[in-house]
């Protein structure tokens, strides 16, 4: 890497030459055009988030919440969506956290940079970059029809597990490489084994961002549409238990807005997905803060 | 007992780790063993360069959808790379510190909104804009870009902030101590330096532009035939899946789990690169 580049040769035709632009100029230029361009994207960002609570937010009261959609769900509320976006995103990361957890302490605690260590780390983030329709796939030739579980909350929450491990291993082993290396060092001089170490020094300061990572993953799997729709079905009945389908709300959404059913309820239903990405963000930023301050 | 605790706490992790990484094995196997019937019979030549898909008549050819899916990411990457690149620069350099502390919420809740909302909201206002300015029925290739590249925007521009702000802070002050301006700082020495980054912030970002699904359903028209310009409907690879998942059986099912490996195959090289990319720069 070269920190510094010659600088550019001036363009010099015989004796011709064209005027030069100060570099405070060009500087002036630049730093107007990169803040209108700044300025402009976060205005079409926001805009989109206040027009869906715009539209949204009138339509949400008690009922919506608490009944069943009646009539395709151009009637009544949003209730069973409910119900089915948290029993499907409750699996999928009970599911996901052990496996993921286990295998962030394992590349960050036990890995000595060999083969099997570097497989491990090209299949997680491989994992990471496979398309949700993909996982879709998968999970419908896999748990649908080979183990026979059809579309069902189970289905979809392993799908969903399945998708969200790579965020888990990801964000926890940052968090667990983090921890400083004194503790380890205090854990081994008083005469402790590797594995309470990790159990008694490690793993508590690392916690808080782990947890980071555990609530983004829900956040990825309430939004989630695609892998959804292809594994728990999109049932509008309450879901009576692990093995019946349902239907999560941002797969009611989607049906609701594509087929024309009701804007309304549409609106609503988005406005609340909007919302609950916005706390489990807040709960997210908060941890990260307060591991961050304790880390100093 | 306390070796055995250690010898087992050591095997526990190891059958985690590896149970986790066994599932991309999983995926490959079972999606290529639903898949590769369907192209062996009709022929590896025929699948990706036919031109009809007619999955009543037994015809599957996907080459209209790879154009789309291959457009359409394009014109993500042309309208969302400069612009993303912008905003990081923005972020990580111009921006005061009570607006990046707006900023940076603000970019982390966007990333997270359902790719249903964004194609929803494209349908509301981009693809009549573009019916009512530049003609065409507006699901479109543009509106499909467009949509797309506002979803990627999040992407982009927190890994390429993320590298920029990594580099070491002498970097910068050398550079600012030879008298150069911070746009001349900024262009020769500090991009460069954290070119690696951002470019696996660009292949992540195009990634999740081949691999989006719901969002382009809405705003691209779908329909199976090579586009003549941005202004026509196409049908991408993934969004094929999406439509026709839902009642396809037999051979016509098939054909969508093979229309998964092409979308596998594609995802896997840019995956490969990536990560290429970001190793060579630990190094």
């Amino acid at each position: 890497m070269k920190p510094t580049k010659p600088p550019p040769r001036r363009f010099n035709f015989r004796g011709f030459k064209p005027r030069e632009i100060k570099p405070q100029t060009v500087e002036k230029i630049v730093k107007g055009f990169v803040w209108s361009v700044a300025l402009m994207v976060i205005a079409v960002l926001i805009s989109i988030v206040v027009f869906i609570l715009y539209k949204g937010l009138p339509v949400i009261n008690w009922g919506f919440l608490t009944e069943i959609p009646r009539k395709m769900g151009r009637e009544g509320g949003i209730s069973s969506a409910i119900a089915g976006t948290l029993l499907v995103t409750a699996v999928a990361v009970f599911i996901a956290m052990p496996f993921g957890i286990g295998t962030a302490f394992y590349l960050a605690e036990y890995t000595r940079g060999n083969t099997v260590t570097r497989v491990i780390r090209f299949s997680a983030e491989s994992l990471a970059g496979i398309p949700s329709i993909v996982y879709g796939l998968f999970g419908f030739i896999f748990f649908v029809m080979y183990l026979n579980l059809g579309w069902s909350v189970l289905s979809g929450g392993l799908t969903l597990a399945i998708m969200i491990l790579p965020t888990i291993i990801r964000t926890s082993e940052e968090a667990i490489r983090s921890v400083p290396n004194t503790y380890r060092e205090v854990g081994f001089s008083l005469g402790g084994t590797k594995w309470q170490t990790i159990r008694g020094a490690v793993a508590p300061s690392a916690v808080r961002g782990i947890a980071n990572g555990v609530i983004l993953s829900v956040g990825r799997s309430v939004a989630e549409t695609a892998a959804v729709v292809l594994t728990a079905g999109s049932a509008l009945r309450m879901p009576a238990s692990l093995s019946s389908p349902a239907r999560t709300m941002a797969v009611h959404f989607y049906i609701l807005a594509t087929e024309g059913i009701s804007m309304e309820n549409a609106y609503g239903t988005a406005a609340i997905l909007i919302i609950l990405i916005f706390f489990i963000n807040i709960v997210a930023n908060t941890l990260i803060n307060r591991f961050v301050a304790k880390g100093r | 007992m306390r070796k055995f605790k250690e010898k087992l706490s050591e095997r526990i992790f190891f059958a985690l780790a590896l149970s986790s990484i066994s599932v991309l094995a999983l995926i490959t196997l079972f999606i290529f063993i639903k898949g590769v019937p369907l192209i062996a019979e009709v022929g590896a030549f025929k699948f990706i360069f036919g031109m009809s898909w007619a999955p009543g008549r037994g015809e599957f050819g996907i080459f209209p959808m790879i154009i789309g899916s291959v457009s359409v990411t394009l014109g993500a990457a042309v309208l969302g790379i400069p612009v993303g690149i912008c905003c990081s620069i923005f972020m990580a350099e111009f921006a005061p510190v009570w607006m990046r502390n707006i900023f940076r919420p603000a970019i982390q809740l966007l990333a997270g909104i359902p790719s249903v909302v964004y194609g929803f909201w494209g349908l509301l206002f981009v693809v009549p804009a573009i019916r009512n300015y530049l003609g065409g029925p507006g699901l479109s290739i543009l509106a499909g870009s467009v949509i797309l590249a506002i979803m990627i925007l999040p992407t982009i521009i927190s890994i390429s902030e993320v590298s920029l702000l990594a580099l070491p802070r002498h970097y910068k002050e050398g550079a600012l101590a030879l008298g150069m301006t911070h746009w001349q700082t900024i262009r020769s020495v500090q991009l460069p330096a954290a070119k690696s980054g951002i470019v696996a912030a660009v292949i992540l970002g195009i990634g999740r532009a081949i691999g989006e699904t719901m969002a382009v359903i809405m705003v691209l028209g779908n329909s199976v035939a090579v586009p003549q310009s941005v202004l026509d409907p196409v049908r991408t690879l993934t969004t094929n899946i999406g439509i026709e998942m839902g009642y396809a059986s037999g051979g016509h099912q098939q054909a969508l789990f093979a229309t998964g490996i092409v979308l596998f195959v594609i995802i896997m090289a840019l995956n490969v690169s990536a990560q290429y990319i970001t190793r060579r720069k630990i190094k």
